[in-house]
């Protein structure tokens, strides 16, 4: 075991460092949340040219060819900045996703956009009913003559949705609606006929959409890996996604829990820095376990997420999710707790870390869930 | 970045592994598993077969008689041996030995280690006191110097197993000048020297472990000081700072979560494995994925440790962590019993028992060892205490 970073490593976390110091200035952030489209496309550009777009995108389509571990340095270092701009779906479920699963023509196609910032995608998997249960699909996939396909149903909350050219949904080409046996994912370009995106931001600045495929046709082309067996496929690169989340979570908390002890240090109450009250070092102390937990559990998920035993891959994400869920909200809560009524206002950053923190919890599974996927392959 | 165990750290795991499980005696192990009481010879005879194998002192280099073992080798041994359920090394070895080597005489070092090595010498520690808990500095059982000797009169307290013992490490007061801490010594005191008086202390869980220890006009030669006068808090801190990796108790957490995951499978609720219930089950989930988060972070002190850096805060968390998981884990066990936890049958905790309650044996262990358990966040430093010097020496508040 080391887990001291490689030459390359430590390169890539200075240059997301100092991205996120010269352009992420709070103030500056908050405006940009503001904005209808919630993030900066000149970012975009800059994320992209630093190699963040094409970090997982194979060597051979243009990227940096990087895994999981260069996706937790980058996601931590963006964590720390509440960065806006939509890497997560795009650069690290759609890529490995499409990298893994894809054939050559839709790699062709595909990857050197993604690793040149021109393209974005979203992924739209799951369902009004549904709750975080990926294999709950109850939209349709229709053959028709000639291989091609009718898509019809509604997917709900797509992470980054409002933003991404192109989607990749998953649909059923047979079973009921819960089999993960029967899901098929499909490239769906979001301007085509009978797809109406409906974006709106989420609590935290970051943004979502409600997808609607009316009668949504398709060629034989964009099924993405086999027809039926979607479904290992989207929780495999969910999973993908989970880890860097988890890693981004890291990254907010660790930042958030550094403004708190600032502020503890620097606020007088009574006379003295309220960090002097034992009652209040105590909680600082209780949440510095809580971070600490955080990043070593984030650091699992990196190591197991591409394990080829599933059970092992299942635990340690749905591990590390879970703690990041609850041990985020914990710090979330204790900060705005210790910051106190300036806590509760907009002006200070304290509850933006929170609300973000917050939110990760609710994307991709919560804790409960997690614990309840754990419990199942324990 | 390595995320993978080395080959050389696996191989070495799996010696150990294969070693414990075929050396170490059923009927201690099957004593440990179950929270039954071990007598000293569960220990000796546990500590003469490591030392039959040249692991009697696992924490020493090679000079002195040790394995010469890695950080990571040293762990890795603890955590297999205490997860198979082998008895804990007694003080003697992992504590005074290493003061000792850095702090003890030739003469003392000459004399004390190969006893201590092969339990010749069974050693106890003698720090707190009925007025100095968590705060041991002001410890006041007196040592005086008069001609060539010290004359000790005073009380320790809460000294583990000082009845199998031989020796007593302890710190007393030598001077009342200055700082509390700058008036302390460290001194090795023979326990059959006249004027030594020792009394078990019946605990919450009926154990008979700690004891008290009341010193009557003691003398002890000069020559057992250890280090200089005045000087014994330093070589009590040493100690603190060097083995607090040790105190991630990685493999008694596994052992513990294990356990509990056997009984939630044996115990039933409406004719179907308690751990099936969803209660239940959650609650079990929840300590094993703390768990998880808790290796890994031993994982990165270790790394730290390989790579000659001094490991942060994250010794704190380990401490904390551990002591989490532990006490939940005890507390989920005695749930398991359900009813069954209610007789306190004191006979259970010892080995053979064959009692006449309808459910296994086992079952009622399970209430006595979790209030045992209480003690992992007392004992050496509180919680409280813990979290005090961590906002201080981390924080900086």
């Amino acid at each position: 075991m080391d887990f001291n970073l490689s030459e390359e490593q430590l390169m890539l976390a200075d240059t997301v460092q100092r991205f996120v110091e010269q352009e992420y200035e709070f103030e500056e952030r908050k405006k940009l949340a503001r904005t209808d489209r919630g993030y900066s496309e000149l970012h975009w550009q800059t994320l992209s040219d630093i190699g963040l777009t094409g970090l997982l995108v194979p060597e051979s389509f243009g990227g940096m060819g990087a895994g999981p571990q260069e996706a937790l340095i980058v996601m931590e270092a963006l964590g720390r900045g509440l960065v806006l701009e939509p890497l997560l779906s795009t650069a690290f479920v759609a890529v490995p996703l499409i990298a893994r699963h894809g054939n050559k023509a839709q790699q062709q196609l595909l990857l050197p956009d993604i690793a040149q910032g021109r393209l974005r995608l979203a992924i739209a998997s799951l369902e009004p009913e549904a709750r975080f249960d990926l294999w709950q699909v109850a939209t349709e996939a229709r053959p028709q003559e000639g291989g091609r396909y009718l898509l019809q149903g509604r997917k709900t909350v797509v992470i980054q949705g409002d933003s991404a050219q192109q989607l990749i949904v998953s649909a059923r080409t047979s079973g009921n609606s819960s089999d993960k046996d029967g899901i098929t994912l499909f490239l769906v370009d979001a301007k085509a006929m009978g797809v109406t995106v409906k974006g709106f931001p989420n609590i935290d600045g970051h943004h979502s959409a409600e997808i609607f495929l009316n009668n949504v046709a398709v060629d034989g082309s964009a099924v993405l890996g086999e027809v039926g067996r979607g479904y290992e496929p989207l929780e495999w690169a969910t999973d993908r996604g989970i880890a860097a989340l988890c890693a981004e979570a890291v990254g907010t908390m660790a930042k958030l829990f550094d403004l708190t002890v600032e502020y503890l240090r620097t606020r007088k109450q009574f006379g003295q820095p309220i960090g002097r009250f034992q009652v209040l070092q105590h909680r600082a102390t209780d949440m510095l376990v809580a971070v600490e937990q955080a990043r070593s559990i984030a650091l699992l998920a990196a190591a197991r997420v591409d394990n080829p035993d599933p059970g092992s891959r299942r635990k340690a994400v749905s591990a590390a999710k879970s703690v990041v869920g609850r041990n985020g909200r914990f710090i979330g809560e204790q900060s705005i707790q210790l910051h106190g009524g300036m806590g509760m206002t907009d002006e200070l950053a304290a509850g933006h870390y929170f609300k973000r923190l917050n939110c990760i919890d609710m994307t991709w599974g919560d804790s409960s869930h997690h614990q309840e996927l754990y419990g199942d392959v324990m | 970045m390595d995320l993978n165990e080395s080959a050389e750290e696996q191989a070495f795991r799996l010696e150990v592994r294969a070693f414990v499980r075929d050396q170490l005696p059923v009927e201690i192990r099957d004593k440990v598993l179950k929270f039954q009481h071990l007598e000293k010879s569960d220990y000796v005879t546990w500590h003469r077969i490591l030392g039959a194998r040249g692991w009697g002192a696992p924490t020493w280099p090679k000079e002195y008689g040790g394995t010469g073992w890695s950080g990571v080798q040293r762990v890795i041994f603890e955590q297999e041996c205490m997860e198979a359920g082998a008895p804990r090394l007694l003080a003697a070895v992992n504590m005074i030995g290493p003061i000792l080597m850095r702090y003890g005489t030739p003469e003392q070092q000459a004399y004390f280690l190969p006893k201590t090595r092969d339990m010749d010498i069974v050693w106890c520690q003698g720090y707190s006191e009925p007025g100095a808990g968590s705060d041991l500095a002001s410890l006041r059982t007196r040592a005086e110097r008069q001609g060539d000797h010290y004359v000790v009169n005073g009380q320790k307290i809460w000294t583990s197993l000082s009845l199998w013992a031989d020796w007593v490490f302890a710190l007393v007061r030598t001077s009342s000048e200055g700082k509390p801490q700058e008036g302390i010594s460290f001194l090795l005191i023979d326990l059959n020297t006249p004027g030594i008086t020792r009394r078990p202390i019946r605990m919450i869980n009926g154990s008979m472990e700690f004891t008290e220890v009341f010193f009557d006009n003691v003398n002890v030669p000069a020559s057992n000081l250890v280090h200089e006068k005045n000087k014994g808090w330093s070589v009590a801190k040493h100690l603190l700072v060097h083995e607090r990796s040790a105190q991630a108790d990685i493999g008694l957490c596994k052992r513990m979560l294990r356990r509990l995951k056997e009984v939630a499978t044996t115990c039933l609720k409406r004719g179907r494995p308690l751990i099936e219930d969803q209660r239940f089950r959650d609650q079990v989930v929840r300590v094993e994925m703390d768990l998880l988060a808790h290796e890994w972070t031993l994982l990165r002190v270790l790394s730290m440790i390989a790579n000659k850096r001094d490991p942060g805060p994250e010794t704190f968390v380990l401490k904390l962590g551990a002591t989490a998981i532990v006490q939940k884990a005890s507390e989920l066990l005695m749930e398991c019993a359900g009813p069954d936890a209610l007789p306190y049958v004191a006979e259970a905790l010892h080995e053979g028992w064959q009692g006449d309650l309808p459910n296994a044996l086992e079952i009622h262990t399970l209430a006595a060892n979790y209030f045992d358990w209480r003690r992992i966040s007392i004992y050496g430093g509180t919680s409280e205490v813990t979290k005090g010097i961590m906002s201080k020496m981390i924080l900086g508040l």
